[in-house]
């Protein structure tokens, strides 16, 4: 078969064919694609369907790179194994995501957030790679991604790279991807165990996001360590809370270090106005949020 | 004749149910599009422009397309509504972002849409007008007044303090509303012979066809319309088919084939009718133990660029201004404003949602002020049979807006968990560093809504309903309703079998095409079953009487009747119905009776002092509503509506109980979540990921109560049930999240970013 045209069925037939044509538009679930009527357009570029690639489906356990076999400072360690990486292929749909019991039991917060996207139909076409190279500021398992410390793979014509997900959501709907590169899978590192998450739509269901927070973190002797807070909806990009981070690391796990979280949370984001919230009620609800999670976590 | 038993209350399944699951059911966009062409319509992108120029530059558009502006148009350029000032096409300004300027058509859509993209308009902006505060300073498009006592003078002593009485005032604001109906407007049209038949999507085919032979200068006999399969409507479909019509009317004429114009969803939003926004102000007198002794009321609704139906939405709205309660004194003051945003148009309730928000928030405050717990203030208040309305109506013996009140207060077990509600948020502080995650608070509201048309409306109508007979020796119903989900098609057939002894299946009715059936006037105003229903029950009545009395005359033999489609005599059955029926035909007898609305002899209305009966009758709804607030993000949860209904009598009680759940769902989508979003006249939110409408996991669990109170009148006593749900429910929402939260929000909807605001506000004392 001629690896040109049809449908491909490895990422070195799908790269031929972003390499072909550099404005190739690489599809899996289209839920948000189609939703913009690109295809209706004249000038829509070429796509190409992704969902026949298996290499790019699924979600397994792989081991951890010895180099990248250390724990996180103040993690529960075990000297002997590496414990494994999940990898999450680009083309999993979130109604995978969601009931798969690695994820519920390892990464609850990806759980949740999988069985929050759209509706239940939305999340059985939506893909976690689609999520991430759609860049949206409102993309529901971005937060999640960044407080799990995620780890994006692409391929491109030279092999294949990891990058922290923190490097590649680079600005307003922009990544990392260079042209003919294909984003192929996520990769979680061993879970933290504590981890919180936080939607706050428009409606309980079939909802676009005004504000989220994600957590992540460890805890020695009654006080948090490397705690990851992210938040979506209130920049351009995801972002770390860093100012929220800060005052929680080291610091003891009551309601005092919340309280002064949350207010360091307050701080640091810029949100705006638009046709969803108002950027006096994102920050409001953010800085409540994060108290809360911080709370309950 | 008895009625059989069983026919009514029996909840037979809906006719049009099956073909609408399985999409048997062909809409107007399923049909072939074989030799039908393509309309689309250029629309103006200022709220008010004049149109400096106008062109078509057939170089960019598709060879065969047609092209239409009002130039066109050789007869007048105006929508017959109540007047005809709102332009079928724009001609030398432009009054709302949408308005429409120019038609289009070709053979597929995506020819329709690069001809549109060939129409060149030049625009000069004008100054447009589009808020309150300025609409105000205008010439209001409409006026009204309803005064009773002595009203001034009461709230001057109020205000002094003097005679133990109070002054409570209070302002009160409520959103437009997108009907967002399932199917889209859509409507199609063909010429044949310099005759014009027009089908589609409508609630009212008289009135498109009436517009439609203004437009045209064309006879009676000159256009035919036909109402089609309809996926929804909420009066959306009143007035503004009347538009496409002539849209699809000037295209189909153009090119001399049939033309069908489907909107999409954003075009839809952006370009159709809305409930009126509302503003309302209150100033009330009331004793310290919370009698209601005087209240005035300022009424604004915003009607948009042109006049449309806002008299009437207006006049619905002042004579539910003070909801189902004695209020001996009042001075009501309606005006309907006028903004360069789309005409407003009917939507629900007409009017009534409006002013019932703002008189049952008014209450709470009373209350609050009092110390008064809802309840009891209601109680003290509301109105029972005996009583008067401010327009001097005397409320008769079916006026159960107390069996209402009382009914849903007890299954809501109110009183308890409102003072419970009430001693949980003074004691936690919800808002400020408590942590509870989540507040819980219940609300109650009372509201009622008049049957039928507003005024002598029905007594100038007198609706003729025509019942004839079919070859085959059943009953056919031939009048103007339509079906719009309401259960039209199976309730007038229900009623008619009953009054004329036969099986529902003996019982057809005709699609409402105005070529065949009468006009028994539109589907509005919660008119269907009561009135035309009625109407349609003494036809079929009468045409088996007639039968009967013929075979009586031909047996030589009395007392013959007809009962379960089997017509016997006193020895026992002689036959069936329907063979009967096909003698009776064959005799050569006449197959049809035709009979008219009879409005209540005794119902007077002075449209000039507004004094009298605007209405026959009354349904009344009470509701208890619990909400949940998210005390860190201030998003609302309704969790249970408990909602008792007294709507006369109940006639088919799963339709009727669908009535009151889905109308009370869209209130509580008013009441929470949906706002059309506006800036410098353009519309921000005009899709369904931005308009936000709720889902069933936003819906409250629902529980309804049904409530007969039958007033005097046909069928067997019922009222009007269509639009009442939708009166009440938003009150109560605002009311709950006060009980749960502490913010007395009297604006709709309460979304978060509202509450939010309120709550800053109150905090740093900016509030009374």
């Amino acid at each position: 078969m001629n690896p040109a045209s049809g449908l491909p069925r490895t990422v070195d037939e799908a790269l031929l064919r972003l390499q072909e044509r550099p404005d190739t538009v690489a599809l899996a679930g289209c839920t948000d694609w189609m939703v913009r009527d690109r295809l209706a357009r004249a000038d829509a570029p070429p796509v190409i369907d992704l969902l026949a690639i298996e290499e790019l489906h699924g979600i397994e356990e792989i081991a951890t790179p010895p180099s990248e076999a250390k724990r996180p400072a103040g993690a529960d360690a075990d000297p002997t194994t590496p414990p494994p990486l999940l990898r999450i292929g680009a083309t999993t749909t979130f109604g995978e995501i969601r009931v798969d019991r690695r994820v519920v039991e390892g990464y609850p917060i990806l759980a949740e957030v999988a069985s929050q996207i759209g509706s239940r139909q939305i999340q059985n076409r939506a893909t976690l790679g689609g999520n991430l190279v759609n860049a949206s500021p409102a993309g529901d398992s971005l937060p999640v991604l960044l407080a799990l410390a995620a780890e994006v793979e692409i391929a491109s014509p030279d092999g294949r790279r990891r990058i922290p997900y923190d490097a590649f959501h680079l600005g307003y709907r922009e990544t990392a991807l260079g042209p003919g590169e294909l984003l192929t899978a996520v990769l979680l590192p061993p879970p933290p165990p504590h981890q919180a998450f936080r939607k706050v739509g428009t409606r309980a269901a079939v909802a676009i996001s005004k504000v989220m927070v994600a957590m992540a973190a460890h805890s020695r002797q009654g006080r948090w360590s490397s705690m990851r807070i992210a938040a979506g909806s209130v920049a351009p990009v995801p972002m770390r809370l860093r100012a929220a981070e800060k005052v929680c690391e080291g610091a003891p796990i009551d309601v005092e270090t919340a309280t002064e979280a949350a207010e360091a949370a307050w701080g640091e984001v810029e949100p705006i106005d638009d046709v969803r919230s108002t950027a006096r009620y994102r920050r409001w609800a953010l800085s409540r949020v994060v108290r809360r999670l911080l709370l309950e976590m | 004749m008895k009625h059989p038993p069983g026919i009514l209350g029996s909840s037979p399944l809906r006719r049009d149910g099956l073909e609408k699951v399985t999409g048997a059911a062909r809409y107007l966009d399923d049909l072939p599009a074989e030799g039908t062409w393509v309309g689309a319509t250029v629309r103006s992108r200022h709220p008010h422009a004049r149109i400096v120029s106008l062109r078509f530059d057939r170089t960019k558009a598709p060879a065969d397309a047609v092209f239409v502006h009002a130039g066109d148009i050789d007869g007048v350029n105006g929508l017959q509504i109540l007047d005809d000032r709102w332009p079928i096409l724009a001609s030398k300004e432009v009054h709302y972002v949408g308005e429409a300027v120019a038609l289009v058509a070709a053979p597929t859509a995506e020819d329709a849409l690069r001809a549109a993209a060939a129409v060149e308009v030049e625009y000069e902006q004008r100054p447009a007008v589009l808020d309150w505060e300025e609409a105000a300073r205008n010439e209001p498009l409409y006026e009204l007044a309803l005064d009773e006592g002595r009203c001034e003078a009461i709230l001057e002593a109020a205000a002094n303090g003097d005679d133990g009485l109070i002054l409570v005032e209070g302002e009160y604001f409520t959103g437009a509303q997108e009907h967002l109906y399932l199917e889209t407007q859509a409507m199609l049209a063909e010429w044949v012979d310099g005759r014009l038949a027009v089908t589609g999507s409508m609630q009212c085919p008289y009135y498109v066809k009436n517009a439609l032979q203004h437009v045209f200068s064309l006879g009676e006999d000159a256009v035919q319309v036909v109402g089609r399969y309809m996926g929804g409507a909420f009066g959306g479909k009143e007035d503004y088919p009347s538009l496409l019509a002539a849209h699809a009317a000037l295209l189909a004429r153009a090119a001399r084939r049939p033309v069908r114009i489907v909107y999409d969803r954003h075009e839809d939003i952006v370009a159709t009718t809305k409930r009126h926004p509302s503003h309302t102000r209150i100033r009330s007198a009331v004793k310290k133990d919370g009698t209601l002794v005087a209240a005035r009321v300022d009424f604004d609704l915003d009607g948009g660029a042109y006049l449309g139906l806002s008299p009437v939405v207006l006049s619905r709205g002042i004579l539910h201004a003070t909801g189902p309660y004695r209020v001996p004194n009042v001075r009501i003051r309606g005006r309907v404003l006028r903004t360069d945003t789309p005409p407003s148009g009917a939507f629900r309730g007409f009017g009534a949602p409006q002013s019932q928000f703002a008189w049952e928030r008014h209450m709470d405050r009373i209350g609050r002020r009092l110390g008064i717990d809802p309840l009891t203030l209601r109680r003290r208040n509301v109105l029972h049979p005996g009583d008067r309305l401010p327009t001097g109506q005397l409320m008769d013996a079916s006026c159960g807006a107390a069996a209402a009140l009382e009914e849903a207060a007890r299954r809501g077990d109110f009183l308890r968990r409102w003072k419970k509600a009430e001693e949980d948020r003074r004691r936690d502080e919800p808002l400020g560093r408590g942590n509870r995650p989540v507040a819980t608070g219940v609300g109650l509201s009372l509201a009622f809504h008049g049957a039928g048309f507003t005024g002598l409306g029905e007594h100038r109508m007198r609706s003729p309903v025509t019942v004839r007979l079919t070859a085959e020796g059943r009953l056919e119903i031939l009048c103007a309703a339509t079906e719009m989900g309401q259960g039209a098609v199976t309730v007038l057939p229900m009623l008619a079998a009953d009054a004329a002894g036969l099986r529902i299946d003996d019982v057809l009715i005709h699609e409402p095409d105005t070529d065949v059936v009468p006009d028994s006037g539109p589907t509005v105003a919660s008119r269907t079953t009561m009135v035309v229903g009625a109407t349609a029950a003494r036809a079929a009545h009468e045409l088996v009487q007639r039968i009967v009395q013929w075979k009586e005359e031909q047996m030589g033999e009395a007392a013959l009747r007809v009962e379960d489609s089997r017509l016997l005599g006193p020895g026992g059955e002689i036959g069936d119905f329907r063979e009967l029926a096909r003698e009776y035909l064959a005799a050569g007898q006449p197959d049809a009776v035709t009979v008219h609305n009879e409005p209540p002899p005794w119902q007077r209305f002075d449209e000039d002092s507004y004094h009298g009966s605007a209405y026959p009758t009354y349904s009344y709804q009470a509701q208890v509503i619990e909400v949940e607030v998210d005390t860190d993000t201030l998003q609302v949860r309704p969790t249970r509506a408990v909602a008792a209904a007294e709507v006369g009598k109940v006639l088919h009680e799963v339709q009727c109980r669908g009535q009151v759940e889905g109308g009370l769902l869209q209130a509580v989508g008013w009441a929470l979540w949906e706002e059309m979003k506006r800036k410098d006249g353009q519309l921000l939110n005009d899709r369904m990921t931005t308009y936000i409408v709720p889902t069933f996991l936003d819906a409250p669990e629902m529980e309804v109560h049904l409530i007969e109170e039958p007033w005097e009148g046909p069928p067997h006593g019922a009222k009007g049930v269509g639009e009442l749900p939708m009166d009440g429910p938003a009150s109560a929402v605002c009311a709950a999240i006060e009980n749960a939260v502490g913010i007395a929000l009297d604006s709709i909807p309460a979304t978060p970013e509202r509450l939010l605001d309120h709550h800053i506000e109150a905090a740093q004392g900016g509030r009374r």
